[in-house]
């Protein structure tokens, strides 16, 4: 008997005696877990939430204007927790380090690392930064005691507002999110490139993947910001710019219908193309992914947001419906991605790389990998983002007037 | 001597001094691998094994002593070789069982099923393969390969990120609970470099396992190569395997 965990050992064995057909003995456990199902969950609203921003600075969607801070802090509070789950998810967490100092050039995880840091400091952060440099200079003056030098040293001691000076923050931030927008599809098209390029697991290696998850990521990003705006608005009770909201909406249409075309796509190409894999993938979703695929992510989480949307669109429903339902299409769209990457994640490690046997997963509640874990992480960013928007008002809708035009 | 006894010997003599050539060459390929281990060139080399699948009887023994040569823990959760059983049934369906899971007790025979036309084992391992895409994922370079064409782990620089053990299409890994790193089939790196053989190979009563060096002109495995019909597993992955099956049944993946 090794030294192994009593817990990892029960969890093994339960797993052992719910495997149908045959699986290679190493193929018990289950390598990627919960927390692997969180960290595409959080990068994929981080990018999302900066591609709805880039709308208002590339785009000038002007009716979007009202979330682009809110849009922007979502982005850093996902982000800030986004490594997290990769980091307690590590055998060896304290060897983290080498993925900087001694990455390996060929490997797609070791550029992650690079990745995460430019998109945190070389975009969001400084965007951020020129966002509110003068709001911050301007608190700087007003506030006292400790949080004069808080907002000092946020503003990095700079104290020009005169309108050169702001008119440069302008135009920065807008050079910053042309750049940005790249950054973020390069954010989560990686993480899909992670799972796309292992040939060893069809339900993973698909030429698709990255963009399926890029979408799914906008579609999300979305979602998370709609459902912040609307929440937001309830806990201020301050009224929401139906204007704005309707927009977002319709982006949020646009995005579902992209999403949807391609992971259809995808679908269809296994299907057709019937590879040898193509036997167990059935069994697959028909024994172990029912619920999540086809119940949660794509009735739940995509045919009835893109119904309700459709329906919001058509119909005249008054302010108070749409706004319920828009409520109940993010909170809906935020379960089926949520879904989805479980689906990819944990369905990708349920049946045997022979083809002749699907595995089972049994999560734990406590421990590291552990729901536990994963909620906390799951509510870490709105923890976070709390503390933001003390620091970081954003422009509340009761504050905030369209700009004239 | 007349012509005849000329012939005769003449036929004689030759064939033998192949014989002897060839025996001469294994000696010194021997030498080479042998224990001057400042000698040790690993560029010289190029390991692989053979598999003669119709000769494995299914004993497990290979499994066993994997296990206690390399600390491999005990439990059915984690191997680095194993054994498979397929069974080929009379109306064309083939059900495969891991054996090294759950070995059966010796004393007691399995009852013949009439429906089962052929049955046959099949040892596996890390197929040591020349293009690994574990290696190719690692994101620090924990393991590699080696001169002589062993892929290895290094444990103190593996992060435990789990990326080789999905990238592996074999399920050759695993990640070791005690030392929470990747851990996988080293073909016996510490016995091989002196010259021994790996412990599977030198404990398996049918010579089922042949070990040898690729790159060694009289050796063994490349004997063994030459003579049987040779397949590796999931060759369209194009990861060239190392690990030789010879007679392999279509069904094996």
């Amino acid at each position: 008997m090794s030294g192994m965990p009593e817990s990892l050992h029960e969890q093994l064995s339960h797993q052992l005696s719910q495997v149908i057909g045959f699986i290679y003995p190493n193929e018990v456990e289950t390598q990627w877990a919960i927390l692997i199902v969180v960290y595409p969950y959080l990068t994929g609203i981080v990018a999302g939430a900066f591609i709805l921003a880039s709308l208002v600075k590339v785009f000038n969607v002007v009716e979007v204007q009202p979330i682009y801070r809110l849009a922007l802090l979502t982005a850093l509070a996902f982000m800030l927790v986004a490594g997290m789950p990769l980091q307690l998810h590590l055998g060896h967490p304290e060897r983290a380090y080498e993925i900087f100092f001694t990455p390996q050039p060929t490997s797609a995880m070791a550029m992650f690392g690079f990745v995460y840091l430019w998109y945190l400091l070389g975009i969001l952060l400084i965007e951020i930064w020129f966002e509110y440099r003068q709001q911050l200079v301007l608190m700087a003056q007003q506030a006292r005691g400790v949080m004069k030098g808080v907002y000092g040293a946020l503003s990095l001691f700079s104290k020009d507002v005169s309108p050169e000076a702001i008119a440069f923050d302008h135009k920065a931030s807008k050079i910053i999110t042309i750049i940005g927008i790249p950054s973020a599809f390069l954010l989560h098209g990686y993480v899909g490139f992670i799972f796309g390029s292992v040939k060893a697991n069809p339900w993973w290696g698909s030429v698709l993947m990255p963009i399926v998850f890029l979408m799914s990521a906008i579609v999300s990003g979305i979602a998370m910001v709609m459902f912040l705006y609307i929440l937001l608005s309830l806990l201020r009770n301050a009224r929401l710019d139906m204007r704005c909201l309707d927009k977002i909406g319709l982006f949020l249409l646009v995005a579902i219908i992209v999403d949807f075309a391609l992971e259809s796509l995808d679908y269809i190409h296994r299907l057709y193309q019937s590879e040898e894999s193509i036997k167990i993938l059935g069994e697959l979703v028909s024994a172990k992914l029912f619920t999540s695929l086809v119940i949660i992510q794509v009735l739940l989480g995509m045919f009835l947001p893109l119904l309700i949307l459709v329906l919001v669109r058509t119909v005249r429903f008054n302010e108070e419906l749409r706004k319920l339902l828009y409520f109940t299409t993010s909170l809906l769209i935020l379960l089926g991605i949520f879904s989805m990457r479980w689906n990819v994640v944990i369905g990708g490690q349920l049946y045997s790389k022979s083809f002749r046997g699907l595995m089972a997963y049994k999560m734990e509640m406590t421990g590291i990998e552990s729901l536990f874990t994963a909620l906390v992480l799951l509510a870490l960013p709105f923890v976070i983002l709390t503390v933001l928007f003390r620091l970081l008002p954003p422009r509340w809708m009761d504050e905030h007037a369209l700009p004239a035009r | 001597m007349n012509k005849r006894e000329f012939l005769k010997d003449a036929i004689l003599f030759f064939p033998a001094a192949g014989v002897l050539q060839a025996l001469s060459c294994q000696a010194a390929a021997k030498d080479a691998a042998a224990p001057a281990a400042s000698a040790y060139d690993p560029t010289d080399h190029w390991y692989g094994m053979g598999v003669d699948v119709d000769k494995c009887i299914g004993c497990n023994r290979c499994v066993e002593a994997c296990k206690a040569e390399n600390g491999v823990p005990d439990e059915p959760f984690y191997f680095r070789t194993w054994v498979e059983r397929y069974s080929i049934h009379s109306n064309g369906e083939t059900t495969v069982e891991c054996i090294s899971t759950k070995p059966a007790p010796v004393d007691q025979v399995a009852p013949e099923d009439p429906g089962i036309v052929r049955t046959f084992f099949v040892p596996k391992l890390c197929n040591q393969c020349a293009h690994p895409p574990c290696v190719q994922v690692c994101p620090v370079g924990a393991t590699f390969q080696t001169k002589d064409g062993v892929v290895l782990v290094d444990e103190k620089r593996c992060i435990g990120c789990r990326y080789c053990i999905q990238a592996c299409p074999y399920g050759a890994r695993y990640l070791n609970p005690n030392t929470r790193t990747a851990d996988k089939c080293t073909f016996c790196y510490h016995r091989i470099t002196k010259g021994l053989l790996p412990a599977c190979v030198e404990v398996c009563p049918t010579e089922a396992r042949i070990f040898g060096d690729l790159k060694g002109k009289a050796d063994r495995l490349v004997r063994f190569q030459r003579v049987n019909k040779i397949a590796v597993l999931k060759p369209d992955l194009n990861t060239e395997p190392k690990v030789l099956y010879a007679d392999l049944d279509g069904e094996v993946r």
